[in-house]
């Protein structure tokens, strides 16, 4: 039984870890209705980052975080230029970037596809050094505090001028583009800033189970829909945009609550890919299979 | 105010779908002119109406407002000067959005945006006045979802969006047409009484040929890519419509045979 708490307690710091990247999708895929593949590739290039920055180039794990933001918010620019100057449609310009980053970051890590952060400090062990409490405890503070301060800068963010041009252009880009705002900024800016987040994610992911790995970000698009999907069920029924975002933290943390579960029930890891997905497509079929019912039910015959 | 100096275009230039839209348009309109564009179907109406915003460039010629040459701008840059509705009700506004969202948007219309609120407390106050003079009770809706509103509804809302921020040319894509004709002219009794309250210059494009003759100063007739008519003062006023049917037959040499246009009156 106390296996199961510890692991339902590193799967809670995990989701709340891994929420700074839904979030990141949270921005393309619902405010711009872009699904953006780039993440898979920005979440390693972050991790990877900020790996080689701790224990290559010996600095801070702070600024090593703020650099791996850095470098997704890089990432996600390509991607937003190839997608709005050269108008190659968003999924391929994702694609494009995310394979590019693969070799990117097996170079970054100096041709290895692993690095170990054993023995340097993190943020969470200097957190845990400074204060005191148990690993579990400080990370799960140090993630949700990420997160806190992550929803607020985006509820401000997306309550600004440029925010609400930003919200708008998802909408109805015509008439964003008709009200004097350049949307292929907006978009590019869009592209930029979700994959910061991604990235910094990346970073926090790395630092807290404590090596980078170039398989780290496969399939982290379709976890963050996923959590983003999870999230809407769970609290679809709240309209404001604030509690939209955390809807997403609380997403990702339900998802690797339930990954532990199946995993602790007998389920092989390698298939819990195949898992994410199911719950994506189905979570995408059933509103369509819904409607379609629903148009086919409501026919009489005789017109009565 | 709005000079247009020998505009052309062609859509698919060189392919077997090559279009002259646009053969050489000459306008100039005055400040306050309100102008009514009729003509058939691939006359150049929207085409004009797009070069001038900006949708897509030109292939020669020259557009200048208030002695800005403009040709060269981005339709993102031409905002500044232009306020647009148009035909279908779902292009003006971001359904997703509020109401006075949609209308904090349209209000900062070719200005910089930067990292202000989105939209200040007392600019609602104002929005609330200038929805109520529409009539149409959405001043007690304000933070409803512009998607909830009807097609009616919304045009009116594009339509005072568009004027929020007085622009130097209004521009009216048959903004009526999707509208069933109880609505449409409620709508169009809005856009006069807004055109005339702040003097705005407007082109209007529309089908119906008693309200080209009925509103506005000026009319103009286009076919083929050109203007072949343009009337205003009393001689439009005293117009009929078989006298635009006439004049038609007479300056393109073909029968006026489109049948939305003889079916509109």
């Amino acid at each position: 039984m106390s296996g199961l708490m510890i692991s339902l307690q590193d799967a809670v710091v995990q989701g709340v870890l891994w929420g700074i990247m839904v979030l990141g999708v949270y921005i393309t895929y619902k405010l711009l209705d872009i699904a953006d593949l780039t993440v898979d590739g920005s979440f390693a290039l972050g991790g990877c980052v900020c790996a080689v920055m701790v224990l290559v180039f010996k600095m801070d794990p702070w600024i090593a975080l703020l650099i791996a933001g850095i470098a997704g918010m890089a990432a996600g620019a390509i991607t937003g230029l190839l997608h709005t100057v050269f108008e190659i449609p968003a999924i391929l310009a994702g694609i494009l970037t995310q394979i590019g980053l693969w070799s990117i970051n097996l170079r970054i890590m100096g041709g290895k596809s692993n690095v170990p952060l054993l023995k340097t400090d993190t943020i969470v062990s200097k957190f845990i050094d400074a204060t005191g409490i148990n690993k579990q405890a400080g990370a799960l503070m140090i993630g949700v505090g990420f997160a806190v301060v992550m929803i607020v800068l985006l509820y401000w963010f997306f309550g600004t001028e440029i925010g609400s041009a930003m919200r708008a252009t998802g909408n109805n880009e015509a008439m964003v583009r008709a009200l004097g705002v350049n949307t292929n900024w907006t978009k590019l800016l869009a592209l930029t800033i979700s994959n910061g987040l991604v990235g910094i994610s990346g970073g926090l992911v790395c630092q807290s189970q404590k090596y980078a790995d170039i398989g780290m970000g496969t399939g982290a698009i379709v976890i963050g829909l996923a959590a983003i999907v999870i999230g809407e069920v769970l609290m679809g029924k709240l309209r404001s945009f604030g509690s939209k975002l955390a809807s997403a933290v609380v997403g990702a943390v339900i998802y690797f609550v339930i990954r532990a579960v199946v995993l602790r029930m007998g389920m092989n890891a390698n298939d819990m890919k195949l898992l994410s997905a199911a719950i994506v497509a189905v979570a995408l079929c059933v509103p369509v299979v819904i409607r379609k019912w629903r148009l086919k039910a409501a026919y009489t015959e005789g017109g009565e | 105010m709005l000079d247009i100096k020998n505009v052309k275009k062609t859509f698919n230039i060189n392919t077997i779908n090559e279009k002259k839209a646009l053969n050489g348009i000459n306008l100039h309109l005055n400040e306050g002119d309100f102008v009514t564009v009729i003509g058939g179907n691939g006359a150049g109406k929207s085409t004009t109406l797009n070069m001038i915003a900006g949708v897509y460039p030109i292939d020669s010629g020259k557009i200048e407002i208030d002695g800005v040459n403009i040709s060269r701008f981005p339709e993102y840059k031409r905002a500044k000067y232009i306020g647009r509705v148009f035909q279908d009700p779902m292009m003006g506004t971001a359904a997703g959005m509020e109401i006075q969202e949609n209308m904090a948007l349209a209000y900062r219309r070719g200005k910089e945006r930067g990292l202000a609120w989105g939209i200040k407390q007392n600019e609602k106050s104002f929005y609330q006045e200038a929805l109520k003079k529409l009539g149409l009770g959405l001043e007690n809706r304000m933070t409803n979802k512009v998607g909830l509103l009807s097609g009616g509804q919304r045009q009116a809302l594009t339509l005072l969006m568009a004027t929020l921020q007085k622009p130097q040319i209004l521009l009216l894509d048959e903004h009526t047409a999707a509208l069933d004709p109880k609505t449409a002219k409620k709508v169009l009794e809005i856009t006069e009484e807004i055109v005339d309250e702040q003097n705005l210059t407007t082109l209007m494009i529309t089908h119906n040929m008693k309200d080209a003759i009925q509103i506005g100063n000026r009319l103009i007739m286009m076919h083929e890519g050109r203007i072949i008519f343009d009337i205003s003062g009393e001689e439009k006023k005293n117009l009929e419509v078989e006298d635009l049917l006439r004049k038609f037959e007479e300056a393109s040499g073909e029968e006026f045979s489109n049948d939305r246009m003889i079916l509109a009156n």
